[in-house]
């Protein structure tokens, strides 16, 4: 008797062992998703001002100065986004809207003021460039878990910051057949990316160059994308930072789109 | 004395006009000794005179109701000023942009031009843009100017065009836009149904930016923002179109000097607009004026005025598997000439458009569109249209694809427009070509390219094939 209830002993502690080195080690999934929650997700409303500098191989640059308006709406992923361009001088004043939505094609709008033209646009956020950035309208308002298989290759350390690394295959067809992410183990942030091509070559690579927590939430606030290929290069700096501002739902339509709302638009 | 009738070249959303007037017509008010800068119809080439055209004392006289209008809106919403308004600083520094631009296109082909053309290169421009905006009261008030300070080469003359100028004020649920604004309407690409607003076409065929397509109306506009809709009404002035004109395009048939007696009395247009799913719905409603005008003979000379045009409409937009789907409707009331047996004027019409567009590859786009127009009345149109004319079709039916691809980050923008005159027989192709050099400056070079039937509407401008380039250095 005492010999069996040491067993179920033995037993219930190799299970609570097990159970917690599980909670201690989270799926591949997991860690992805509260990645994209922490990165995409934080606050129930955000705005940001950021200059985005776009850097040729021969150290040329460009200049993109925007705010961006994000609101999340329920529990479900679906988001609003509104960014305003402040610079260049030449597309000042356009603005760009987006609805998304987690399981379907977004909803897109660009305003362009030199004409007052309202006009819907067809983009395939995976493959389009975000202003001729390195960024793809995927990087800037992110993707699904689902659209991956992640698998957690191993715990390890980044830049002194113990992370998490992760092989993730897209399973639709993409610009990219394999990416690895480096996720930091505590504050959930994705540090740096990298995007390979079928041929194993390296494609593009991201990397969290800034993080502080802001209104209590870890945010990057600095950040490259970097086109291995081309030599090109895009960083983002993102001046101001604010959660929970209180940005209304009727923020994001089309009268805002014409008249850009001074309140939040500096 | 007989009749002597040519057509207007014209855009596809514009109705083209017969340059002829056989009836008598409403007393046209006797010429005030104003000129202005009508370009259409033009002169006979041999005196070189600028074309005449009467601005009527009416028009002058609605301007301050307009300013009274804006007052007075102003002053109706004065209680709804944005929380914080009353405390904000009253009126911010204004922010001062703009840029200088050289466009020039040169003809394509031995055309012979008469003397007074612009022939080798009817465009030939360098202009100044200045740019203020600002604003106060914490947003409740915004203010806006854009003047281009223009020297054309080709013709030799400098201008002062004020092409926006307006003051916005902002309350909760209002909004009111006072002065010359540009106002665009409809989901179309370049085809035009709904949008009633004034338009150069000048500038489109010569190649110039986009945003010179559009020209401003002096008007007063309210936006009311009900839970159910968006509501946007515009009150203006008439403006007539800017039409090719001989001082820069070789055009069929004889120059005609007319005077031309532009319509008095506020131009009204509601819109009615708001999202049903992800769908885009908006109803359009104008009292307006046909933009080219109508022609008739008085005696030894000629006279003309712009018929008046009620149109009603609705369109919608929205996603279609990967892509958007655009459909837009409107009928056409062609108030001065309901029966349809005054040839000078365009018949009532009800116009179909269908556009779809999606990205088909890396920053690479494909825009489709066909378009209906259908003439009521075609035989009364064609039992009093002038012998030895071409008629047109009761259905006339134009396609057109946009093919636009970024490359280089999005420095280099490829790009072909083609229309199709599907009924016609013709098509009108602008290739282009854009560089961005940095932030600050790009430069274009395209072409605008007709083909087909010389009596279709795209075919009539055969002789103006022009390649052009533009330089744009902003600030």
């Amino acid at each position: 008797m005492k010999f069996l209830s040491s067993f179920l002993a033995l037993i219930l502690t190799l299970a609570l062992v097990s159970a917690a080195s599980v909670q201690a080690q989270p799926g591949a999934d997991d860690i992805i998703a509260r990645s994209l929650e922490t990165f995409y997700y934080s606050g129930d409303d955000q705005r940001t001002r950021a200059t985005m500098r776009l850097v040729n191989p021969q150290g040329k640059e460009r200049r993109r100065v925007m705010t961006l308006l994000r609101k999340d709406l329920g529990g479900a992923g679906e988001q609003r986004y509104y960014i305003y361009f402040h610079e260049p001088a030449d597309v000042k004043g356009t603005t760009f809207m987006v609805w998304k939505y987690p399981a379907r094609e977004d909803d897109r709008w660009i305003f362009i003021p030199a004409i007052k033209l309202v006009r819907r646009i067809a983009a395939d956020d995976k493959r389009s460039s975000f202003v001729g950035s390195d960024f793809t309208y995927e990087d800037v308002s992110g993707r699904e878990v689902g659209d991956e298989s992640h698998s957690l290759l191993d715990e390890t350390d980044l830049d002194g910051r113990p992370v998490y690394r992760i092989e993730s295959v897209p399973k639709a067809k993409a610009d990219y057949v394999r990416r690895l992410s480096w996720v930091d183990r505590e504050r959930w942030l994705p540090l740096k990316e990298e995007y390979y091509d079928g041929r194993g070559e390296l494609l593009r690579t991201f990397t969290a160059d800034a993080v502080r927590e802001v209104d209590g939430h870890w945010t990057v606030t600095q950040r490259t994308m970097r086109d291995a290929q081309s030599g090109h290069h895009t960083e983002v700096v993102y001046d101001e930072i604010n959660y929970g501002v209180g940005l209304n739902d009727d923020l994001f339509s089309e009268r805002y789109l014409q008249r850009p709302p001074r309140q939040w638009i500096r | 004395m007989s009749r002597e009738c040519k057509h207007l070249v014209n855009h596809p959303g514009i109705v083209r006009k017969w340059v002829c007037y056989p009836r008598q017509r409403d007393a046209v008010n006797p010429s005030l000794g104003a000129r202005c800068g009508h370009p259409w119809p033009q002169t006979p080439s041999a005196g070189g005179n600028a074309p005449t055209c009467v601005v009527s004392p009416a028009l002058t006289r609605q301007t301050p109701s307009i300013l009274h209008f804006a007052l007075a809106g102003v002053l109706a919403w004065g209680a709804g000023l944005p929380a914080g308004a009353a405390e904000a600083p009253p009126l911010e520094i204004p922010e001062i942009h703009g840029f200088l631009q050289a466009h020039g296109a040169a003809r394509l082909g031995g055309v012979d031009c008469d003397p007074g053309t612009a022939c080798d290169l009817p465009f030939n421009e360098q202009r100044l843009q200045l740019k203020a905006e600002g604003g106060g009261f914490a947003g409740a008030l915004g203010y806006a100017g854009k003047i281009d300070l223009l020297h054309d080469a080709a013709l030799g003359e400098s201008e002062a065009d004020v092409r926006e100028l307006y003051a916005d004020y902002n309350a909760d649920r209002y909004s009111v836009r006072a002065g010359r604004q540009v106002v665009t309407w409809g989901v179309a690409d370049l085809l035009f149904i709904n949008d009633t607003f004034p338009k150069d076409w000048t500038a489109f065929y010569g190649g110039l930016p986009l945003e010179y397509l559009k020209r401003g109306s002096d008007a007063m506009r309210l936006d009311l923002f009900p839970d159910f809709a968006d509501v946007q009404l515009v009150l203006a002035d008439f403006r007539p179109d800017r039409l090719p004109d001989r001082e820069r395009f070789v055009l069929p048939g004889q120059a005609i000097q007319a005077e031309l007696d532009e319509p008095s009395g506020l131009e009204v247009g509601l819109r009615v607009s708001r999202y049903v799913g992800s769908w885009d719905g908006a109803l359009y409603l104008s009292r307006t004026h046909y933009r080219a005008p109508a022609l008739r003979q008085v005696g030894a000379g000629w006279q003309g005025g712009f018929p008046r045009l009620n149109a009603v409409g609705a369109s919608l937009s929205g996603p279609l598997g990967s892509g958007v789907l655009s459909l837009e409707a409107g009928y056409y009331d062609s108030v001065d000439d309901r029966d349809g047996n005054d040839p000078a004027i365009g018949n009532s019409q009800t116009r179909l458009l269908a556009g779809y567009s999606r990205q088909i590859g890396a920053d690479t786009t494909l825009g489709v569109q066909g378009y209906v127009e259908w003439m009521h009345d075609h035989a009364a149109y064609r039992r009093t249209l002038p012998a030895g004319q071409p008629e047109r079709d009761e259905l006339r039916g134009v396609a057109t694809l946009r093919l636009t691809r970024f490359q280089m980050h999005q420095t280099l923008r490829l790009s072909l427009f083609a229309f199709w005159g599907i009924s016609e027989g013709d098509g009108y192709l602008i290739p282009s070509a854009r560089y961005a050099f940095s932030d600050a400056l790009w430069g274009e070079v395209g072409a605008n390219l007709v083909v087909g039937d010389r009596s279709g509407q795209f075919g009539v401008l055969g002789d103006n094939d022009n390649v052009y380039m533009t330089l744009r250095y902003a600030f």
